[in-house]
């Protein structure tokens, strides 16, 4: 009896058809993408939006603020319809009324587009408290010594920093690898969308969602090796704190 | 040569800065010239360590002149300094010294030397290692290059910091109570480095906690009391016969 249940679910989750392990491999290779592609939208917006909040005119500031407080204040689904839907049909009417054709925008894009826009405004936030934690005589050291802001920026705010965002940062990752699956809402094929398929056409429910949290619970082992790698190699040089 | 005829290093004059209505410095001023070495002592709050970080712009005056080897800082109305460049060009030519040493912690001893004099000076790597090699052995850390700053006595990275400035070849040195945070032990190796300088003849101005040795090294020493200059001359006339009452009381406070 086990033993058929066995062959039964390997057959459900071979890789070739009439298995669907092919389906939901795909399906998790679009929701890595996705979440690396918003990850790194999300780091790039970050470091602009929290030198934009510390070192920013006053303009500059108030857009910060309404950015990172509207964004963190609607749920994230809300978002990808408003993003996804919203925003792809102004630009067409736009694109339309400018005798231009319509555009189609692809899934990836427009998942990571719009994931990215919502890790932006939390890594604002994570990056701006790094950046305030940075002892302000290393950065004084170095304007001492002559150096440009972007070089000051590059060689010494951002890898102090690092060590400090490390662990928001790998919080917001994780994040941004389960907001994927928000994206099956607009019909995208990523891991949940592809897990759906795959359960409802088989009726094995259990099994396919079963499979589709392994698949999940792999990506984050894996996030928490990287990461860990990652704040060891940031927080060089500095004494472990012990007690 | 006389004292006049060599030029001038540092010119400081009738340099104002205020902390929102807080008036620290009131109209100082002070002519270095190369190979000067000049001290400047006061009270906590004297405003001794504002007036030398205003030399490099790390604070921005309210109103006064800076020249640094005889070129004025261009300054706006308000004191901020007009351009950026010329602003690091003369950062990149006066080595500061910190009272907390501040080395980057994510470098290496060796990294730390050759940071500016790599990226900023864009001079070869390898030629900047030779030198940052050179100047760790004359500072006594010919082993530590390697060694993570966090790992080291506060005199160690003090005389580390001291190599990191001189590696960029500055034209003169700014200390900013270099032996304030050390622990007393620990002061002399930071002197003795301190003092080798001064005697082959660098430009330096050294704000000091330490009496006696601004006695033996400086040519020149400043007192400054509630943002003013109370008394100046040389060593030896200040420190040995003292003319104001509040330098007198001072001298007898830090005996």
């Amino acid at each position: 009896m086990s033993g058929a249940l066995l062959a039964s679910t390997l057959d459900l989750l071979a890789l070739n058809p009439p298995g669907w392990g092919a389906t939901l491999l795909w399906g998790l290779w679009h929701s890595v993408l996705i979440a690396a592609g918003a990850f790194a939208l999300g780091l790039g917006i970050g470091i602009l939006g929290a030198y934009g909040k510390l070192y920013g005119g006053p303009v500059t500031k108030d857009l910060l603020a309404i950015y990172t407080t509207v964004v963190r204040a609607v749920p994230e689904l809300i978002l990808i319809l408003i993003l996804y839907f919203a925003v792809t049909d102004a630009a067409n009417q736009l694109l339309v009324a400018l005798g231009r054709e319509k555009m189609q925008i692809s899934g990836v894009v427009a998942g990571v587009l719009v994931l990215g826009v919502v890790q932006g405004a939390y890594a604002t936030e994570v990056l701006r408290g790094a950046i305030l934690a940075v002892p302000s005589g290393q950065i004084e050291a170095a304007r001492a010594m002559g150096m440009s802001p972007f070089l000051l920026a590059r060689r010494v705010t951002l890898p102090l920093m690092l060590a400090l965002a490390l662990p928001g940062l790998a919080n917001l990752w994780l994040i941004a690898t389960k907001d994927t699956a928000l994206l099956a809402v607009v019909g995208f094929a990523e891991l949940t969308q592809a897990t759906r398929q795959a359960a409802s056409t088989t009726k094995a429910f259990f099994t396919f969602y079963a499979a589709a949290g392994v698949l999940y619970l792999g990506v984050s082992i894996l996030s928490s090796v990287l990461f860990a790698w990652a704040e060891r190699r940031a927080r060089r040089g500095q004494r472990p704190v012990s007690g | 040569m006389t004292t006049t005829d060599r030029p001038e290093a540092i010119r400081v004059h009738d340099l104002h800065k205020s902390f929102g209505t807080h008036e620290v410095l009131k109209g100082v001023s002070l002519t270095a010239r190369e190979g000067d070495v000049v001290a400047i002592i006061g009270g906590s709050g004297s405003g001794k360590s504002t007036m030398l970080r205003c030399i490099n712009f790390l604070e921005t005056p309210s109103s006064g002149g800076i020249a640094v080897a005889g070129e004025p800082v261009s300054m706006r109305a308000d004191g901020t300094p007009s351009d950026r460049r010329q602003i690091e060009r003369i950062r990149q030519s006066l080595g500061m010294v910190f009272q907390n040493f501040n080395l980057w912690t994510h470098r290496t001893v060796l990294e730390n030397l050759i940071e500016v004099p790599v990226h900023v000076l864009k001079l070869p790597k390898d030629q900047a290692v030779a030198r940052a090699r050179k100047l760790l052995a004359r500072v006594g850390l010919a082993e530590k290059e390697g060694a993570y700053p966090a790992f080291m006595s506060g005199g160690q990275q003090q005389r580390a910091a001291i190599a990191r400035a001189l590696c960029m070849e500055p034209k003169a040195m700014l200390f900013d109570e270099p032996t304030s945070a050390l622990d007393p032990e620990l002061v002399g190796e930071v002197l003795q480095v301190i003092r080798a300088l001064a005697d082959e003849g660098r430009t330096m101005i050294l704000v000091t906690h330490e009496m006696k040795f601004a006695r033996e090294v400086a040519s020149h020493v400043i007192y400054l009391h509630n943002g003013r200059i109370e008394e100046e001359g040389p060593p030896d006339q200040l420190f040995g016969a003292p003319k104001s009452d509040r330098l007198k009381q001072f001298l007898k406070s830090v005996a």
